[in-house]
């Protein structure tokens, strides 16, 4: 009696190891870890009519023009992708307050036009560029009357400051000079 | 002296594997709560770009994907190199888009239809003619959060 008990008492579990490893190998395969990353825009609302044309003080419009051939063109100028941020920056906070710049980042406009031609790569880095800029600042902003990173504010806190250094990007209808063939 | 060698010797060497089912449990489960069983097979080639400001889509349940790239090689017969739109599993036109993003608004609680992402996976090689054409449908379709789909850069900027 007192044997057979110990005998069933012992159930072996050197299997389970397998049974798992099975099913660990099934998932290691299958697994694609996809990153669902990726720079979250808000389009403007459609309309049929073409917006009322605004005057707006030159000094204020911060202008790309990005060609066919992925060259940029700011403000006049031909411009490196890898200077566009600190353009920007310097465009948006006018740190000396010279006249050509904007007045106050509540006034500065972010004006970006492509092509269709354009290639989508270049589009998202000058996008991410101007985007970065924004954020560098408003990541200053935050040390500076908070000393804390922008990320871990309280959201009236963000709106404080999203509110004195709001992003405004408006981006024109592409033109097509170098449209790929179909 | 020659005590505790016997001693040692009569001890069972044997090491307890009874834990080892439970290390590879706590693996499976880390692989089972990690994996997104992809739910369409890609048709085109989609290399997204690198971009630093990103943005995690948390919900999935409130994202929708839309596919830009030029078709792959098996598919090219058929639809050519010129870029195409993916939608869920198929190929489709542009003008299907607005449909597309109906049916996700239909299968999602009112209250978070707002909240609805679409997430664009665009090749970076492909120019922006058609990314355009993507664009203006989902406004018109009033979708207006778009997540480009990009990758962490950790190099910097040539």
């Amino acid at each position: 009696m007192g044997n057979a008990r110990r005998v069933s008492t012992e159930i072996n579990a050197g299997s389970m190891a397998d049974i798992a490893f099975l099913l660990l190998i099934f998932f290691l395969v299958t697994t694609t870890i996809v990153e669902d990353k990726g720079v979250l825009v808000k389009l403007p609302p459609w309309s049929d009519t073409p917006p009322e044309t605004q005057q707006l003080k030159s000094r204020n419009v911060f202008s790309v023009l990005v060609n066919a051939q992925n060259q940029l063109l700011v403000r006049g100028e031909p411009v490196k992708i890898g200077d566009l941020r600190e353009k920007a920056k310097e465009f948006i906070i006018n740190p000396e307050h010279r006249d050509d710049l904007s007045e106050s980042p509540k006034n500065a406009i972010i004006s970006l036009k492509n092509d269709r031609g354009t290639k989508y790569k270049t589009y998202l880095e000058v996008y991410n560029e101007l985007m970065a800029a924004y954020n560098e600042l408003r990541e200053t902003e935050a040390q500076k009357r908070f000393g804390k990173h922008y990320d871990d504010l309280g959201n009236t806190q963000k709106k404080e400051i999203n509110n004195d250094i709001p992003l405004v990007l408006s981006e024109a209808e592409p033109t097509s000079f170098g449209e790929e063939s179909q | 002296m020659s005590k505790f060698k016997k001693k040692r010797g009569a001890a069972s060497p044997a090491i307890s594997t009874a834990s080892l089912p439970d290390i590879i449990f706590m693996l499976l489960f880390f692989f089972m709560v990690v994996t997104v069983l992809r739910d369409s097979e890609l048709k085109l080639q989609v290399i997204t770009p690198q971009a630093t400001e990103l943005t995690k889509l948390e919900k999935k349940s409130l994202v929708h994907y839309v596919y830009i790239g030029r078709p792959l090689k098996k598919y090219q017969e058929i639809y050519g190199t010129a870029p195409q739109i993916q939608l869920g599993d198929k190929f489709a036109q542009t003008w299907e888009i607005p449909a597309f993003v109906e049916e996700h608004r239909a299968r999602v609680r009112e209250s978070e239809i707002p909240a609805i992402i679409t997430s664009m996976r665009v090749d970076g090689d492909i120019t922006m003619g058609i990314v355009t054409d993507v664009k203006t449908q989902l406004r018109k379709a009033r979708q207006y959060k778009v997540n480009y789909s990009a990758k962490q850069r950790s190099g910097k900027l040539q």
